[in-house]
């Protein structure tokens, strides 16, 4: 059964003592707590299967090439993706950007071309096409946000013109839990045939996300915020950029043939593999992934929704506190400042009382200008979370304030 | 007094809060608010040190062979602690100031707050200081 406890007891580190309280870890968006299965089975693999993949003609060789390609089906059918060579493993969503950008310069991407974002970018989605359109006379757009902080769309055809090439957001905004409206993007880009990028690190961990249908270019994400591993994300591309996207990173691993005049790539996802990838990191992210299926998906963010929505009504009870992006469908993030008070203080001493929160700009600097703060506190939700650290935050955030006054 | 008899007096009086920290962090908090506050005019980007999260700005003076400092922080807690470092090295000679280990963060079990990946620039700050005392020893003040 899927009780919050039954789940809470698959998460060893939940029961650690932080400055002799509970633990109560609301840092989820940066990254999430592992379950027991995920930690084993890395263990396990190193134990009993561990090889290098693709070439080998014994019999571990083979066992650890089934276990990564099984994976990265796995993983493929959670997203609801037919050909699991569209799933390209990565390092991460920032490794995975990088990536893609890269190829983009070798082909879509001309000088002067311009690229769309919106104010409440990750940095790992802004850097990556900043550096490009230093290099290359290229130009970044940025969608505006409303009053509620939620973005303006209306406004997106406005920013197109003849040199735009394409659009990347985030799905979900890490500082906000902000869901941005994607069928409204998609429906203004293809009118204007531009490519769309997808951040979904905030997304993935929350939401059920049918790539199929979702029917965008590219999307990229992390396994560590989906209870797997730090150091792997994926790369999805669709069908017709799986057979077009030039590489940008080469190396062992992702050729048929090389001689030193002329090298012959391999199809598919190999194609963009270069090297040994991180094995036990795509089979912990499996891992992750059935774990997330057994307790569903959409379970996950109704309990994550319930949270963030009590939170919300908490918090607009405190006089003291200012929240931004308030709404009622939001993916499991909450953001606030207490007026007056630097976020760092109001983290430090939440810390002492075993509660883990995120302070400062979260790696968005341009949505904190615009917000016009320094930063924020941010509370960020998992399937493991409950009402009760809930209240215990609220009830602690309270003696905060009064400590700092 | 000088800086080793400045640390045993803050170790007495944090002694008394025992192990209740909300009372240790109440008072690293009303020593933020009677920190010798910086000038404005004082606060340039000279003199800001930055933290990842939380700014501190520090002016540092000679005055009869004693360092003066004045400072400022965005963060009250950070500034409390700021003041508790201010008030060790108030006063007191460059080479004492560029000596000194400042054991007694360890011992009031304030050591987080130095850790390199607390955000608040406190680390950044004594170093600071004692570059500051160390330049007026060799005879540059560049940093006045
Ligand atoms: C929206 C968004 N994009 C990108 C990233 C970068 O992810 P990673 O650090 O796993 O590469 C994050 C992580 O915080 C994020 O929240």
């Amino acid at each position: 059964m899927n009780t919050t406890e039954n789940i809470r007891a698959q998460f060893p580190i939940l029961n650690k003592q932080i400055n002799n309280n509970a633990l109560v870890y609301f840092d989820n968006a940066a990254t999430v707590q592992k379950p027991k299965q995920v930690i084993e089975a890395i263990e396990n693999y190193y134990y009993n299967s561990n090889a290098n993949i693709h070439r080998g003609v014994h019999t571990l060789s083979r066992v650890a090439t089934e276990l990564f390609e099984q994976s990265r089906k796995t993983i493929a059918s959670f997203f609801n993706v037919k050909n699991s060579q569209q799933i390209i493993f990565t390092s991460g969503t920032t490794d995975g950007l990088n990536t893609l950008v890269q190829s983009l310069s070798k082909s879509v991407l001309q000088k002067n071309s311009e690229i769309i974002l919106s104010t409440y970018e990750h940095h790992s989605n802004i850097l990556p096409w900043q550096l490009w359109a230093q290099h290359n006379n290229g130009k970044l757009k940025i969608i505006p946000l409303k009053e509620n902080h939620s973005l303006d769309l209306e406004k997106l055809e406005q920013l197109i013109t003849p040199n735009t090439k394409i659009i990347s957001i985030a799905h979900v905004s890490n500082t906000l839990g902000l869901i941005t409206n994607i069928e409204k993007v998609k429906e203004i880009a293809k009118k204007y045939n531009l490519i769309i990028v997808l951040d979904g690190a905030q997304s993935a961990p929350h939401m059920k996300i049918d790539l199929e249908n979702l029917d965008v270019d590219f999307f990229v994400c992390s396994a560590h915020k989906m209870y797997g591993p730090t150091g792997i994300g994926i790369l999805y591309m669709s069908e017709k950029w799986l057979q077009e996207l030039p590489v940008s990173k080469v190396g062992g691993g992702t050729i048929k043939t090389v001689s030193f005049e002329k090298t012959e790539y391999e199809q598919g996802a190999l194609r963009f593999e270069p090297g040994t990838p991180n094995i036990s990191g795509a089979i912990g992210f499996a891992e992750a992934i059935k774990f997330t299926n057994i307790v569903g998906i959409t379970s996950i963010y109704k309990h994550e929704l319930d949270l963030v929505n009590y939170a919300q009504k908490q918090l607009n009870e405190l006089p003291e506190v200012i929240q931004y992006g308030v709404s009622k469908e939001k993916a499991g993030v909450i953001s606030f400042n207490v007026k007056n008070q630097h976020p760092f203080d109001v983290g430090s001493l939440l810390d002492k009382y075993g509660i883990a929160v995120r302070t400062g700009h979260h790696c968005t600097q341009p949505l904190m200008k615009v917000l016009n703060t320094q930063g924020t506190i941010r509370a960020s939700f998992a399937i493991y979370n409950t009402k009760q650290e809930l209240n215990y935050f609220i009830e602690k955030l309270k003696k905060v304030i009064t400590m700092l006054k | 007094m000088n800086i080793e008899e400045i640390e045993k007096e803050i170790i007495e009086e944090f002694e008394l809060f025992g192990d209740n920290w909300e009372e240790k962090y109440e008072h690293i908090i009303d020593m933020g608010k009677n920190l010798p506050k910086i000038a404005d005019e004082n606060k340039t980007d000279k003199n800001i040190i930055t933290g990842c999260q939380s700014r501190v700005w520090l002016n540092t003076e000679l005055k009869n062979g004693k360092m003066i400092f004045t400072a400022d922080s965005d963060a009250i807690i950070t500034k409390g602690m700021v003041a508790i470092i201010v008030r060790v090295f108030n006063n007191q000679t460059p080479q004492d100031i560029s000596n000194a280990q400042l054991n007694f963060i360890n011992v009031i079990g304030l050591k987080e707050h130095l850790s390199p990946t607390r955000a608040n620039g406190l680390l950044s700050m004594i170093r600071r200081m004692k570059q500051d005392a160390k330049n007026l020893m060799n005879g540059s003040n560049n940093n006045n």
